[in-house]
Order: C-alpha cells, then sequence, then structure tokens
C-alpha cells in the first residue's frame, strides 16, 4: 500500500523543515517590509526584499543543478545558460511591455533596436508583448536547448569531465552569440530599463513584494516537485545512473532517455529561475552566460550538500550572503574567500553542510543504537 | 573697401614691376641663364602661377642634381627670388643660388615665391619625380610605389626618365608598374599603351592592381576592357591563393599558441584523468615570471635584456612546476577517483592565484617587452611574417618534439605512459603512480609556465591571461583525445587554421561560435576525441 504523496513528501524531515523555514520567510519578510513603519529597526528595506528575492531565485537554479548533478551524476557547467534563457525571454517580455515609453519612444522596437537603426522587430521577438506566451518561452527554450543538447550528448555516452566541458563550451558560445549586436538581444547591455510587469510598476514596493513573494513559492514548488522526482521510482534508477552508469544499462535501463528527462526538467526549472530573477534585479546581460557564474553555481550545491535539495538552495543563500557582504566589506578578498570555498567543501565537505550534518546525526543513531544493543 | 582697392593696387603695380623685371633678364642675362635649370629657375622668378607651375615641371625634367633640394625648399616657402636670381634658404637661414648651389653673401631684395593651391599639387607631384631620381635605393623605391598609388600623370615624363636610367631590377620592375598604372588612369593614352600596362599591371597581381584592372574593365575603350577581364581572373585566382596562404599561417601561428596551451593540461588529463582548471593561471604565472625577469635585468643588468627572455624559460618553469606540484601534494592527492571534485577544487585554486596575482602586481596589464630577435617581420613570397609568431611556431614545435621525447625515449616517459594506459596495472608492475603523478602535474604545470614566457609576447599580461585560454585548451584536450601527444598537436593546428579560415566568412565571433559548435558535435561522434586510446575497458 502506497502512502500518499503529502504524506510521504512531510514526513522527510529535511523537507518539512524546509517548508516551515520557508513559510516563515515568506510571511515575515513581506510583513516586516510592509506593515513595520521605515524608522523601525526591524523593517526590512524594500531593496533588501529584492536582494533576498535574488537570492531564492539563486536557490531555484541551485536546486534544479542538484537535481541532475546531485541525483543523476551529470555535472553541468553549462546551468547558467539555462538559467540566463528564461532570463532573457522575460526581460524580452519586459521590454515589449516598455512600448512608446522608451528613450527614443518607438511604439514598438526597443530602444537599442531604434540605436541599431532597426525598421522592423526580428522574428525571435514575436509574440513576447504577450505574457502567457513569453512564459512559455521561459520553460520552452531552456528546455529545448537541453533536450537538443542532452540528446546528442547522452546517446553518444559523453560522461563525466567531458559533458562538463562540453556543456562549459555551449554556455561560453551562448555568450559569445550575445555579446553580438546582430542577435538581436541587446548586446553587451543586454535587456533593461524595465518599466513594468503584467501592468504593475516594477520599481514599486508592491511589486517587489510580489515578487519575491512570488520567487519563494516557486522554490518551494521546485523542491517539491525533485522531491517527487527523485523519491519516484524514476528517480530511484537516475541514482543508479549516478552510481553505476554501466551496471544501470547493463540492468536494461535505456540511461539516455532518463538523464535526457532529467536535464531538460532542470533545464526548464533553471529557466524559472532566470524569469524570475530578472525582474527583481532589473537588468539581463550575457555575463549570466560567463562560465565562471555556471561553476559558481555548482559550488552553491556543494556547500549546501550535494544530493540533498534543500542543501542547494540553503548553499546558494549562504553562499551569495557571503558574497554581498564580502564584496561590500572587503573586495579583495571575495576571490581569495570563494578559492577557498571549493577547495574546502570539496576537500573537507565532500557531503556540504546538509549532508555533513545528517551523517552526524545517522553516527550518533548508530551510536546510540549500539549502546542499546548489548543491554538488551 | 578700402584695403580691397588698395590691394589690387599693390598687386597690378608689382605685376607691372615684375613683367618689366623679367624682360629686362631677358634682354640682359640670357646667356648667363642657359641651360634647362636655368630656364626653369627663370620662370619661377617670374611671380606668375602658370610660369611657376610650369617651371617645376622644367626644374623636375632637367634632372639636375639639385632638383629635389630645390622642389623640398618649394614646399618649405624656403625658395626666393629676385630679378635674375633664384636662392634656397637652407634649413639654417642661409642662402645658396639655386643654379650653382654657391652660397649668397648678399641676401638684400629677396622674396619667397608664391605658391597657389594649383602649383602645390604640381609641387606634390614633383616631390614623387624628383625622389625617383634619387641616389638612395630605398627612396626610390618607395617613390615608385607612391606614384604607383597616386597614379599622378604628371609624372610621366619623370618616370620615363627614371626607367631609362635605373639600373636595379626590383626599383626598374616597380618603376615600370608605376609608369602602367599612370597609363591606365590617363584619359588620353593610347589602347596599345594602354593593353600593354594592363598586362604589367596583372603581373604585379597584388590587391591594389586588382582595383585598378577592375577601374580599367569598367572604364575603359573596348579593348581595354577586353584586356582587363581577362587578366582579372587570374589576379583574382593568385591573389586566392596567396590568401589562403596567408590563412593558413596565421592559423598555424594560432594553433601553435593553442598547442603550448594546451599540451601540458593534454599531458595531465591524459596521466591522471583531472581536469585542471587552474592550468591558465599557471600560463598567467608563467607570463608575470617573464615579467619579473625582465624588469630585473632592466633594473640591474640592462645590457643583456635581449636574454631576458631565454633566462625567463627555465625560470618560470621552475616556478609553475614548483606550484604545480603543491597543488598536487595538498590538493589533488586527496581527490583521486573524483575528478568532477578536482574539477572544483582546482577551479578554486584558479580564483585564489587570479586574485593572489592582482594584489601583489595590480589589476592593470603588465608591459613585457619585446627583444629586438622578436620585433619587425620579413616578407616571404608576398606575406609578411612577423619575427615574433615564427618564433612562437618555431618555440611550440621545440617544446613539442622535446616533450615527445620525454614520452618515448626516457624512462619517466615509459612509466607515465603506463599509468595512462593502465594505472592498477602499472602500479601492480612496480610503477610508484603517486610518484609519477606528482611528476606530471609538475611537468604539465612548467610547460603550462614557458608557455606563458612566449605568450607575454603577444597577449596582454594581466591577471586574466589564463581565463582567456583555459576554455581554448579543454576543446584542443577534448578534441584531440587523451593521453596522445599526437592527438593534441593535430588538434590544435586544426582549430587554429579552421579558427582563420572561418574568420574571414563569418566573422571572428561567429568563425569561434562555430568550432565550439563543431566540437561539441564531434565529442558527440567519437567522445573519447581524434586519437582516443584503444582498450577493451568499460568505463565505470
Amino acid at each position: 500500500m502506497r502512502t500518499p504523496i503529502t504524506i510521504r513528501l512531510l514526513s522527510d524531515q529535511r523537507i518539512a523543515w524546509f517548508l516551515a523555514i520557508m513559510a516563515v520567510v515568506i510571511i515575515a519578510v513581506p510583513a516586516l517590509n510592509l506593515l513595520v513603519p521605515q524608522g523601525s529597526a526591524f523593517h526590512v528595506p524594500t531593496y533588501i526584499v529584492s536582494l533576498l528575492g535574488k537570492y531564492l531565485a539563486y536557490a531555484m537554479l541551485a536546486v534544479a543543478l542538484d537535481l541532475v548533478w546531485g541525483y543523476c551524476g551529470i555535472l553541468s557547467l553549462g546551468h547558467g545558460a539555462f538559467f540566463a534563457l528564461g532570463g532573457y525571454a522575460m526581460g524580452m517580455y519586459l521590454m515589449r511591455q516598455i512600448g512608446p515609453r522608451g528613450v527614443y519612444a518607438h511604439p514598438v522596437l526597443p530602444d537599442f533596436m531604434v540605436f541599431l537603426n532597426w525598421k522592423e522587430l526580428p522574428i525571435t521577438w514575436w509574440g513576447f508583448s504577450n505574457f502567457g506566451y513569453a512564459m512559455l518561452m521561459v520553460m520552452l527554450v531552456p528546455g529545448l536547448l537541453a533536450f537538443i543538447f542532452g540528446w546528442f550528448a547522452f546517446r553518444s555516452r559523453v560522461t563525466g569531465v567531458y559533458l562538463s566541458i562540453i556543456t562549459q563550451a555551449m554556455t561560453y558560445a551562448l555568450m559569445l552569440a550575445f555579446f553580438r549586436n546582430d542577435m538581436g538581444f541587446g548586446g553587451n547591455n543586454g535587456l533593461t530599463d524595465f518599466k513594468d510587469i503584467l501592468g504593475f510598476n516594477i520599481q514599486a514596493q508592491g511589486t517587489r513584494v510580489a515578487l519575491f513573494v512570488l520567487t519563494g513559492l516557486f522554490l518551494v514548488a521546485a523542491v517539491l516537485v525533485s522531491k517527487f522526482v527523485t523519491s519516484s521510482a524514476y528517480g530511484k534508477v537516475l541514482v543508479a545512473i549516478r552510481d553505476a552508469e554501466s551496471r544501470t544499462r547493463f540492468l536494461g535501463y535505456r540511461v539516455e532517455r532518463f538523464k535526457l528527462l532529467v536535464f531538460t526538467l532542470s533545464a526548464a526549472m533553471a529557466g524559472i529561475a532566470g524569469a524570475l530573477y530578472v525582474p527583481q534585479v532589473g537588468i539581463i546581460n550575457p555575463s549570466e552566460f560567463a562560465p565562471g557564474f555556471s561553476i559558481e553555481a555548482v559550488i552553491w550545491v556543494a556547500v549546501g550538500g550535494r544530493g540533498t535539495l534543500v542543501g542547494a538552495a540553503l548553499g546558494a543563500v549562504l553562499v551569495n550572503f557571503m558574497k554581498t557582504w564580502l564584496t561590500g566589506a572587503a573586495p579583495e578578498f571575495w576571490l581569495f574567500g570563494l578559492g577557498a570555498l571549493f577547495i574546502v567543501v570539496t576537500l573537507f565537505l565532500p557531503k556540504g553542510i546538509i549532508g555533513t550534518i545528517s551523517q552526524w546525526r545517522a553516527a550518533r543513531a548508530e551510536r546510540a543504537a549500539s549502546r542499546v544493543v548489548p543491554a538488551e | 573697401m578700402n584695403g580691397a582697392v588698395s590691394f589690387s593696387l599693390r598687386s597690378a603695380l608689382r605685376r607691372l614691376r615684375v613683367a618689366l623685371a623679367a624682360s629686362f633678364i631677358g634682354l640682359l642675362a640670357g646667356p648667363a641663364l642657359a641651360g634647362p635649370l636655368e630656364d626653369a629657375l627663370t620662370k619661377l622668378s617670374t611671380d606668375k602661377f602658370d610660369q611657376t607651375e610650369a617651371g617645376i615641371g622644367e626644374v623636375v625634367a632637367s634632372g639636375a642634381p639639385q632638383a629635389a633640394t630645390i622642389i623640398e625648399a618649394m614646399g618649405d616657402n624656403r625658395l626666393l627670388f629676385k630679378p635674375g636670381s633664384v636662392a634656397i634658404k637652407t634649413k639654417d637661414g642661409k642662402l645658396v643660388d639655386a643654379a650653382t648651389m654657391q652660397p649668397i653673401t648678399d641676401d638684400f631684395g629677396y622674396k619667397p615665391v608664391r605658391l597657389n593651391n594649383r602649383v602645390r599639387r604640381a609641387l606634390e607631384a614633383a616631390v614623387g619625380a624628383t625622389t625617383l631620381m634619387s641616389p638612395d635605393p630605398a627612396v626610390r623605391l618607395s617613390a615608385a610605389e607612391a606614384v604607383f598609388k597616386s597614379r599622378d600623370g604628371g609624372a610621366l615624363p619623370a618616370l620615363d626618365a627614371a626607367i631609362a636610367k635605373e639600373q636595379n631590377a626590383k626599383i626598374k620592375k616597380a618603376l615600370t608598374e608605376a609608369r602602367a598604372a599612370v597609363l591606365l588612369a590617363k584619359p588620353d593614352a593610347t589602347d596599345t599603351e594602354k593593353v600593354a600596362a594592363v598586362e604589367t599591371i596583372a603581373e604585379r597581381g597584388d590587391q591594389d592592381s586588382l582595383a585598378l584592372l577592375n577601374a580599367a574593365a569598367r572604364d575603359g575603350s573596348p579593348i581595354v576592357k577586353l584586356a582587363a577581364e581577362s587578366s582579372i581572373g587570374a589576379v583574382a585566382r593568385h591573389l586566392q591563393v596567396l590568401n589562403a596562404i596567408q590563412n593558413v599561417w596565421y592559423g598555424l601561428s594560432l594553433g601553435s599558441v593553442l598547442l603550448l596551451a594546451a599540451i601540458g593540461l593534454a599531458i595531465t588529463f591524459g596521466v591522471m584523468g583531472v581536469i585542471n582548471m587552474a592550468h591558465g593561471e599557471m600560463v598567467m604565472l608563467g607570463a608575470y615570471t617573464t615579467f619579473v625577469v625582465q624588469e630585473f635585468i632592466r633594473a640591474k643588468y640592462p645590457a643583456l635584456f635581449g636574454w631576458s627572455l631565454p633566462l625567463a624559460l627555465p625560470l618560470a618553469f621552475l616556478v609553475t612546476a614548483a606550484v604545480g606540484v603543491l597543488i598536487e601534494r595538498g590538493i589533488i592527492r586527496f581527490l583521486y577517483g573524483r575528478p568532477l571534485e578536482t574539477l572544483l577544487a582546482t577551479w578554486g585554486v584558479s580564483l585564489i592565484l587570479q586574485q593572489m596575482v592582482r594584489t601583489i602586481f595590480g589589476p592593470t596589464n603588465r608591459e613585457v617587452g619585446a627583444p629586438s630577435y622578436m620585433s619587425g617581420s620579413f616578407e616571404f613570397f608576398g606575406l609578411a611574417i612577423t619575427y615574433g609568431r615564427l618564433w612562437i611556431v618555431v618555440f611550440s614545435l621545440v617544446v613539442f618534439l622535446t616533450l615527445l621525447v620525454v614520452m618515448k625515449a626516457t624512462s619517466f616517459g615509459l612509466k607515465m605512459r603506463a599509468v595512462t594506459q593502465n594505472r592498477r596495472m602499472a602500479s601492480a608492475m612496480g610503477i610508484r603512480t603517486p610518484w609519477v603523478d606528482s611528476m606530471t602535474f609538475a611537468l604539465g604545470s612548467g610547460i603550462a609556465g614557458i608557455a606563458g614566457v612566449a605568450l607575454s609576447q603577444i597577449d596582454n599580461v594581466s591577471p586574466n591571461l589564463g581565463q582567456s585560454y583555459i576554455i581554448d585548451s579543454f576543446m584542443v584536450v577534448v578534441f584531440g583525445g587523451v593521453g596522445n601527444l599526437w592527438g593534441t598537436f593535430v588538434a590544435a593546428l586544426t582549430l587554429g587554421i579552421a579558427n582563420k579560415f572561418l574568420e574571414p566568412l563569418a566573422g571572428a565571433v561567429l568563425g569561434k561560435i562555430a568550432v565550439l559548435v563543431f566540437i561539441i558535435l564531434f565529442i558527440q561522434k567519437r567522445p573519447r576525441g581524434l586519437f582516443a586510446l584503444k582498450g577493451r575497458a568499460v568505463e565505470a
């Protein structure tokens, strides 16, 4: 007999803790921002809300990455590309919303196209004034890229380091492409100067708080979906692939199909994270495609704990909080700190924070159990 | 109003006076000023623009040794005259007689020969024409080239004279080509002349001649058009071949840079199966070592500057090899069997090294000088080859061959290959695999260091130097396949040449993207690279 899915998910202690904390954050941060008066020590300024929202979007990217790396052993060094593609889809919608309020006041064309002397909207931009279409693209474009990329890579059994390298090459190639003005995505400067989203002013306090809450909810959804996927029968095969790919193949599983599905799902999730990130940060440019960003995302997962989902989210928030703090307090130390983090985590904390805590607790439980046994 | 009246009055008076003076000279001093140069000088001292212009042509045609000096002085407003005498004011302010080149003591009454735009144009052409006769072959050659470019009809007489006198075959050819170019551009040249000119131009066979021929095919009379059109094809083909050779050369040069940057990576990846993300930073450290060595030499032994690169090579090797051993012993050793974690840890190392260099040397580019043998260029069958690039190609080949010898002919190389092919078997045969790992890592890093010495000559020495090579190096390694130096060699040169052939077709960035996409697709076909090790093992 199978227990219902909600009960199964909630019975996982980590997920329960995560849900509780997220519930507090999603309620407390907007409350402290909207209800507590500005002068108060407990007031959370709006820019902090957006900053936290950015962390949560990163956390969602980390969860997406953990889904493929932690559970299927695919170390993607190109997840930033999926994140950025989702972000660009959202950015294109926001650009179209500017309408005639741009500097050149063109009714249809975004400023940079007017600047480049373009006469009409390129085909890639069609339909992006429609929110539904844009949101579809947020998932479809990264998903499709991942599907095509994975289709080739997994079928020809490119694994391990080779796969990591070509995902890195992919995001690097995309970065070079998006830097080009001819691509029609704003080139170097990317997309910015957004005015409103679904009719709400993007700078307004209310919109920003709503975006934060939305990001939080999507993060929760991402963790729950990932948890559901990984604890299903399908997820067990993924773990088997991670631990012994050839053996799983010899057992008769079509390894490439399992990998392809999870890779595509993860890419779409990263795309959504990017779409939530852009309106809160107010800009999307090709630097999100930089290989360095994707590798940083991997370290978030490693810090929090690979294969724990919740840990990935925690790692993303922690590392980015450190980054914000250090780049402000002692900018020259940030790269030292980040570099040391990469080394320390891989050498001394291979399971990450959450994984290590679980290990301690398991060890303690075992000790307790062994103390009980002789007494019996 | 008043000023205008007085001006015209004054100029009228002056004209009268000059005319009188001229007739006076003609009457009295006629015999004294005989000869072509003297006649020309007379025209220059008339103070009439059309006479001056004609005089310039005659000075040039006279072929007098001081013709160039006269023309030059005139251009600088240093040619003075008074009735019956033309004088050059030398640069230190003394006067010499233009006809005799003897000093003039009585400098009373001289005033400059006046110029207007037409005269200036004639002067410019004359400068080209007089230098055609210069005793210095280099000056003559560049003058011929200048006329070829300007296609000034006025230079024709001078060209003919120069061709008749010229002894040097190369300059004579240049002069003939210049003459042909002038004839082609000249509206009143006969068709026979023009057809002959087309042939001469076609023989020259470069981009300029193609442009000239195209112009002739467009504007010429039917016969000239026919001649030009028939030779355009040949010239274009010649140019295409030249262009292809040039692309191959640029490609080889880029490829050898890639080879230098990637070959160390290929060794460590092949032997240890780890991707060293800090490899680019080893290159960067090598470049900074060069910088430090050069600064030291500049400060202490400036005479030894030419030796700075040869001195930097072993030092860079030692420094980076030492750093490599540190990384291997301190970090990578603990991560064997976990290649993905190694990748992350070495990325961390690369961040730290970058920031360290940034803290010590600052974030800006550092200037690494080029010794004399690295600068300059020479021409090779129409290709301009810079010494810097040439040396880097040679150097990378030397490094490659040395490594090949180390791999094939030394006991260390044998052990390295054994570990690459089957680590556990090698260990069972008594090879100390941890020691081989350390030494391999040191060797790979050291080679990256000496690559840095070479790259310091062609790239900016900045903390980001390594980052710009790391992805390209990976591409070379995965394309070539691990554990095989030849694979790396072929991959580096192929990618270099492919890049350079794609650049003119698609632009630098698109070309690079195309290469990346190609490699991603290639990996699908051959997941272990071009030259994969053959074996029966199933990947774990």
